[in-house]
């Protein structure tokens, strides 16, 4: 193995693969980001009064997590466009949709990462206490206001741990776009292997990038967990 | 997305990408049962040296992507061709099978250890001293006691591992191998309608989930029978 390809400038590749690393996080943080927005939807819908609305979080959550990744995204890649286009359709616009592919990787697996988000935060909401959201009631509260200090609090020192593993999940599963033709990490470790004739050194060095911001953004999760469970009483 | 061609491509994949899909999924989930097994007891054996190389192993497979370990097998242990040939393991790892089988077995050893850790570590003490006062050796106790509330212990999350194996066995397509998903690719590019192709294999990946959660829900209900009280 020669690690002199590792170096940055002209003769190195490091300089490309940190660039993939670029793309790699913001594709994993804007998919997690949209992803706790549908996570939030799925769980209320899912806890919801209105049986059509249940069933439909249900089946989104069902069907997203029961077919593979890399499905999921052959599906959205090669029929996103033509979905937007016909419903656009619908409404008079007749043009062509052209979507990049770092947006539909942010959106499939967004739409990943909100139905294992869905899960987190539909656990988390029943788990907090009836007497809390009760006691807010009884201090005259109207539901907004409930909702920013009293669920939205609980709500995140509870499922803080489960929304950790979720973000562990996303940011390995965007490695999935690269084959979509995304120049993220794994496709710089690919392109840079091919040419060099050295693949394992740069799948190496890309699985440890991987490991190296997976093990950082380990760390922000623990303090925000701490953070948000200031109040609670340790044994 | 045209429902003639998902109808056309179901009995296609059941037919020639499913049993590959199967194997995949089978193979790599007993032997990585195994080396869960052992890598476990590594972990918790206490001997520095031992304990540290397994949770080296089990840290770098649980934190980076599972292409990115497909990859490193299939295509980067080309770059060590003429050591691997000296040592006769050339063969092996030229194949893609082999190389998928490794790497779902490496992954799914290193997610199945933690869990079969947990359970060893959740084994009530008062059943252990027990089984030592009743006279079984090390070995006994570990297979009779410790070993089976263990499983029972990480059935739950191991119902969960063998789901997220599936899926991985799609991946398998990425390195040439034909089964469901590589297939639905030959179908996607032969028909022009790369949806509906995706789509159909989707659907059968959704049935093999459910009928899976069902099935590995009634073992988990049927190894905890002891608890329930009988009827009747």
């Amino acid at each position: 193995m020669d690690f002199a390809l590792l170096t940055l400038g002209d003769t190195g590749w490091g300089d490309e693969l940190l660039r993939g690393l670029v793309t790699t996080v913001a594709l994993a943080v804007l998919s997690y980001l949209l992803g706790i927005v549908l996570g939030l939807i799925g769980a209320f819908g899912k806890l919801s009064g209105r049986r059509g609305i249940r069933l439909l979080a249900e089946g989104y959550t069902t069907v997203v997590r029961g077919i593979p990744t890399l499905v999921l995204v052959f599906i959205i890649f090669f029929g996103l466009e033509a979905a937007i286009g016909s419903a656009l359709d619908a409404f008079g616009y007749t043009g062509q949709v052209f979507l990049d592919a770092f947006t539909m990787g942010v959106i499939a697996i967004g739409l990943l990462s909100g139905a294992y988000s869905t899960e987190a935060i539909r656990g988390a909401l029943v788990a907090i206490p009836a007497g809390q959201i009760e006691a807010a009631r009884a201090f005259g509260m109207p539901p907004r206001l409930i909702f920013r200090r009293i669920t939205l609090p609980l709500l995140l020192r509870i499922a803080l741990p489960s929304l950790g593993n979720v973000w562990q999940l996303t940011l390995k599963d965007t490695s999935l776009i690269s084959v979509m033709g995304l120049t993220d990490l794994m496709r710089q470790a690919f392109v840079a292997g091919n040419s060099t004739r050295e693949p394992f050194t740069f799948f190496l060095a890309a699985a440890l990038l991987y490991l190296v911001v997976s093990a950082v953004t380990n760390r922000l999760f623990d303090v925000a967990e701490r953070r948000f469970s200031r109040g609670v009483r340790r044994a | 997305m045209d429902v003639t061609v998902i109808l056309d491509a179901i009995p296609l994949l059941i037919e020639q990408g499913l049993r590959l899909t199967l194997e995949l999924l089978f193979l790599s989930l007993a032997v990585g049962l195994v080396f869960a097994v052992l890598i476990a007891l590594m972990r918790l054996s206490g001997i520095p040296g031992v304990a540290h190389a397994a949770y080296a192993f089990v840290y770098f497979f649980r934190s980076t992507p599972l292409l990115v370990q497909f990859f490193l097998i299939y295509y980067g242990l080309g770059q060590f061709r003429p050591e691997l040939q000296a040592v006769g393991l050339w063969q092996f790892f030229r194949e893609p099978f082999w190389c998928a089988i490794t790497a779902l077995t490496f992954n799914t050893a290193a997610y199945t250890s933690e869990m079969i850790r947990g359970g060893i570590q959740s084994v009530p003490h008062g059943q252990i001293e027990a089984a030592r006062a009743c006279g079984m050796s090390r070995v006994t106790v570990f297979r009779r006691i410790v070993l089976p509330l263990a499983i029972r212990q990480a059935l739950p999350a191991y119902s969960n591992e063998v789901v997220l194996m599936l899926h991985a066995t799609a991946l398998a397509s990425t390195i040439t191998l034909m089964e469901m998903t590589g297939l639905a690719g030959r179908i996607a590019s032969r028909t022009f309608d790369p949806v509906s192709a995706y789509v159909a294999v989707g659907l059968i990946y959704l049935v093999i989930t459910l009928l899976l959660t069902r099935g590995l829900k009634w073992i988990e209900w049927k190894s905890t029978a002891y608890l329930r009280p009988r009827d009747g």
